[in-house]
């Protein structure tokens, strides 16, 4: 290490922690302005002419009055609070935070896409609708699934819409069953979302592999099972091998299998869903597909389904149609499906991460949708290995002890015995290091956990530096825990009372 | 990095994939494309579709065209705001956990509500969500819905309800407004929720203050979708009795995007705080004493809560919310007044003169704010055609949602529609109508069985 550590006090505040947080609201100034209307060309009738009074608003909402520069400073002062993927490593745990290329912000931005008004007659709106029909044909490749929908908003949209779809099917064929299983390394989104949509969550255990436990689940299939939700490989990092035996034990029961797609970053190419046995698939188009996250959405869920859930898709459903003699297919959106569970929500979906969804896969093409996971898994199997040597390897050791996938999870319960610091330390210095930290305390079934994900995108050097990050921590924390206990010391803000925020939640300003 | 694993091969990494399981061949997807060749499909696919920059845009129904500043794309498209996730290390999150509580002061502002979360998908599922917290709130299971509530949030609400194993009852419309009697016959006491929409579907402006009293007499919620950028001219639904405000968000400085992404809002009174759905930004201070913001209240969510959750949302619209809130600092306290003062005498406008026309009709009479309803003696589709082939899009056809009004046609008005552009629109209105008729009209036999042709 040749960089010096970062600081190991506060005693001088930067720039930024001693600048006080203020609000877009407390830079309002009567009578300023930044945004102008195009002037009153019609009429000036008055209002309660037009509206009757009591259905008008007697006082104007108290929406800042600032200049353009004034909010331009502001935001890009906030902007600098912030750490992002462009800035430096993200190792999210299934979050999948991959480099977001800027071609795909420049096709959405083009006005044939960002001006195209969702009730356009599909007539006019073909080459949209083409877009949405060429993603829904790579989605259903990529996920071995004929069948899409591109309309669930995230994930856990996608989530709610397959248990729907199972609780549409199981109904059709005249069955009301009450239960879903979900292992307990699942993403919180699984039992939230059996929850509304009307089940019982039933966990099911994992093995010392770090698999589903077949005894376990065995023992809870029955006929009032309507679906076991999984996510392969699981939250652990870790491919489930026995995964045609899972899927075949709940299909002969009689219960439908729903793929959580969030890891999907691991396998394209390699291995598909459907051909394991799901009926179901959700994809995050914001994890494996590069749609930027925001910092918290946009993002979009897609599912992937089976023959036998077809007929139970939202609508409306995407639809081609073979020109007559040679000429152009024709795309539209059909509505009258008898079965469909439904809308589940307006319009057809998140039109705008499609296309840059649809530019990615473009942009790689089969082979280097592949390659993606290929090194998605190279790179995770590279910081574990760096991180089994050393002090991270002592303190930090693997949870379930074999190669993984594309993330992989450290127990810090060493750590915190021994050292007497917490996963929670251990993530709040890295910050000062430069570094996002990893996913913390999940999944649950892991004392301390710590959850990678690097993807692909990161550099060979970007995981050595990180790898360094860690075990120089480590040292520190060995020489004095207090050190790491108080970290961060370089952040614009320390440690924050999160326990005062939901006591005496103040949740807007009051003006 | 082969060596350091201890493995010969990359292939040896996926060995814990079973044979069988493994892909044969390759993914049967087309080789990748340079970055240029990748542009010029994308650039030719969205040549084909007819966009408001290549049309005249008269289409609403719950999305608008309105002008994005350019500082909300500049803002939105900073590194900072674009490529990080949802704040859960709020130590290096303050900018985006900031913009959160501001989002939530504004749009708390405008719906006179004290409580707002920091955004959820969009409109409609906002509208379901809202249901999932009044049963959860009223351990009632019957919601009754104004068939002036948007089609697409009422179709979005009767897919929530199975899961929700609830009831959902729909109440007409006269006069373009929510029926009084027919709400108050339809809701008792298992009623949970009333969910109505103001301006409503229609655009007519409802009476929320009388509709929420009727809910109010028997123990139920209102639930009111509401657009939030009439709110700097309308009273807002704080001030009606209403319980819970939601919407669409797209008319806050986001693209059209046909249909999303956009976001939707969720505010509601203060004793429905800890069953809000979605991310909620807290102000706190840190170690040191220093002003900082959280996620609040998280043992609401899925990641603590679980299965015992308010909602199951995980990833939402912060990059959208941030675009409302920069638009609406944009607009600024005088901006949102005079913005819904010229849309409400734009609208008065464009409706008289449409009234005016021979074949025109007003589908009701109710006050409007931003969007009307009107009946044409010809068949709406192909007046739509016929104007379209002008370069026009005249507005939305009510027939597909509303089979009483197959005769009807929503016509939208936003600041980029001038007075000159209302005219071209009478004008070719009123000439696609005459033709319309003329070539259906039995007289001309040759008319009868050909469609405008447009070009497509």
């Amino acid at each position: 290490v040749t960089a010096p550590n970062p600081p190991t006090t506060a005693d001088v505040p930067t720039p930024q922690q001693r600048e006080r947080a203020t609000t877009i609201f407390e830079r309002s100034v009567a009578g300023r302005r930044a945004g102008t209307l195009p002037p009153l060309d019609v009429p000036e009738r008055p209002l309660d002419e037009l509206i009757p009074r009591r259905l008008l608003r007697e006082r104007p909402p108290e929406l800042p009055e600032v200049s353009e520069p004034e909010i331009v400073r502001h935001y890009n002062r906030l902007s600098r609070r912030n750490f992002d993927l462009d800035t430096g490593p993200y190792p999210l745990g299934s979050c999948t935070m991959k480099h977001n290329p800027r071609l795909n912000e420049r096709v959405a931005a083009l006005p044939g896409h960002a001006r195209l008004h969702p009730a356009q007659d599909p007539k006019r709106a073909q080459g949209a609708l083409d877009l949405m029909w060429r993603l829904e044909r790579a989605l259903a490749e990529i996920c071995g699934l004929p069948h899409i929908s591109l309309q669930p908003s995230a994930g856990s949209h996608g989530e709610l819409a397959g248990l729907l779809l199972t609780r549409a099917y199981h109904e059709d064929r005249g069955e009301r069953r009450h239960r879903v299983l979900t292992p307990d390394t699942a993403h919180g989104t699984n039992p939230a979302s059996v929850t509304m949509a009307g089940y019982e969550v039933v966990k099911v255990a994992t093995d010392e592999r770090g698999g589903v436990d077949l005894d376990d689940l065995r023992s809870k299939v029955d006929a009032d099972v309507a679906c076991l939700m999984l996510t392969n490989p699981n939250t652990l990092g870790v491919f489930d091998e026995r995964i045609a035996e899972i899927t075949q034990l709940v299909r002969d029961a009689g219960g439908t299998l729903y793929y959580d797609g969030a890891n999907l970053n691991a396998i394209m190419g390699r291995t598909r869903p459907g051909d394991m046995g799901f009926d179901i698939v959700h994809v995050n188009l914001h994890k494996s597909f590069s749609q930027p996250h925001g910092g918290g959405g946009p993002g979009a869920g897609p599912i992937a389904v089976s023959d036998r859930i077809e007929p139970f898709l939202p609508v409306p459903r995407l639809v081609r149609r073979e020109g007559a003699d040679g000429a152009a297919p024709a795309f539209d959106f059909e509505y009258e499906r008898p079965k469909s569970i439904g809308r589940l929500r307006g319009f057809a979906g998140n039109f705008g991460v499609f296309v840059r969804s649809y530019a990615y896969i473009a942009s790689l093409g089969g082979d280097g949708l592949t390659e993606a996971s290929e090194t998605a898994v190279l790179n995770a199997n590279y910081l574990l290995a760096r991180l089994r040597r050393g002090r991270a390897g002592r303190f930090l050791p693997l949870a379930f002890d074999r190669l993984c996938m594309h993330e992989f999870v450290l127990s810090g319960d060493a750590a915190k015995r021994e050292l007497g610091v917490k996963t929670l330390d251990v993530a709040k210095r890295l910050l000062d290091y430069g570094f996002h930290p990893p996913t913390i305390y999940f999944p649950l079934l892991v004392d301390e956990a710590l959850m990678f994900e690097p993807t692909e995108t990161e550099t060979r050097e970007g995981l050595d530096a990180l790898a360094d990050a860690i075990e120089e921590i480590l040292v520190e924390a060995e020489r004095d825990p207090e050190v790491t206990r108080n970290a961060p010391y370089t952040t614009p803000v320390r440690r924050l009372d999160e326990a005062a925020a939901s006591r005496r939640p103040v949740v807007r300003q009051p003006l | 990095m082969l060596d350091a694993i201890g493995v010969g091969s990359v292939d040896d990494l996926f060995a814990e994939i079973p044979g069988e399981l493994r892909l044969a061949g390759k993914l049967g997807l087309p080789a990748g494309l340079s970055e240029s060749e990748c542009f010029d499909q994308l650039a030719s696919l969205a040549e084909r579709n007819a966009d408001a920059e290549s049309e005249l845009c008269f289409l609403g129904a719950g999305m608008y065209d309105h002008y994005v500043p350019a500082l909300v794309d500049a803002i939105t498209q900073r590194s900072e705001f674009l490529t990080p996730y949802t704040p859960y290390q709020p130590e290096v999150s303050q900018g985006g956990l900031q913009v959160m509580f501001e989002f939530q002061t504004a749009i708390s502002e405008l719906t006179a509500l004290p409580v707002s979360n920091a955004s959820l998908y969009e409109g409609p599922s906002s509208v379901a969500s809202a249901a999932y917290l009044a049963i959860g709130a009223t351990k009632r299971r019957r919601l009754v819905v104004s068939r002036g509530l948007h089609p697409h949030s009422r179709d979005t609400l009767r897919t929530y309800a199975r899961g929700f194993d609830a009831e959902v009852v729909e109440v007409g419309l006269e006069g373009g407004l929510t029926s009084a009697d027919e709400l108050q016959a339809a809701v008792d006491s298992e009623t949970a929720a009333v969910f109505v929409q103001s301006p409503n579907f229609l655009g007519a402006v409802e009476e929320l203050e009388q509709l929420a009293s009727v809910a109010e007499a028997a123990g139920a919620l209102t639930v009111a979708s509401v657009d939030a950028l009439t709110l700097g001219v309308l009273r807002p639904p704080g001030e009606c009795g209403v319980d819970i405000a939601v919407g669409e968000g797209q008319q806050l400085g986001g693209r059209l995007d046909f249909g999303g992404p956009s976001f939707g809002f969720f505010c509601a009174t203060e004793d429905h705080l800890r069953r809000m759905p979605g991310r909620i930004a807290g102000e706190t201070m840190d170690a040191e004493g220093r002003r900082g913001f959280v996620l609040a209240l998280q043992t609401r969510e899925q990641h603590i809560r679980r299965e015992k959750a308010t909602h199951n949302i995980c990833t939402s619209q912060a990059l959208n919310a941030l675009g409302g809130v920069v638009y609406l600092a944009w607009l600024g306290k005088r901006g949102v007044v005079e913005l819904g003062e010229l849309l409400v005498r734009r609208t008065a406008y464009a409706r008289e003169r449409l009234a005016e026309l021979d074949g025109v009709e007003l589908l009701h009479d109710a006050p409007v704010l931003r969007e009307f309803a009107v009946r044409f003696e010809a068949p709406v589709p192909d007046v739509l055609d016929r104007v379209a082939a002008e370069g026009i899009g005249a507005g939305y056809w009510l027939g597909r949602e509303y089979p009483e009004y197959d005769d009807g046609l929503l016509i939208a008005l936003t600041e980029r529609r001038s007075r000159e552009d209302i005219d071209r629109l009478v004008d070719a209105l009123g000439r696609a109508i005459s033709d319309a008729n003329d070539a259906f009209s039995p007289r001309s036999e040759e008319g009868a069985s050909r469609p405008a042709e447009v070009p497509s």
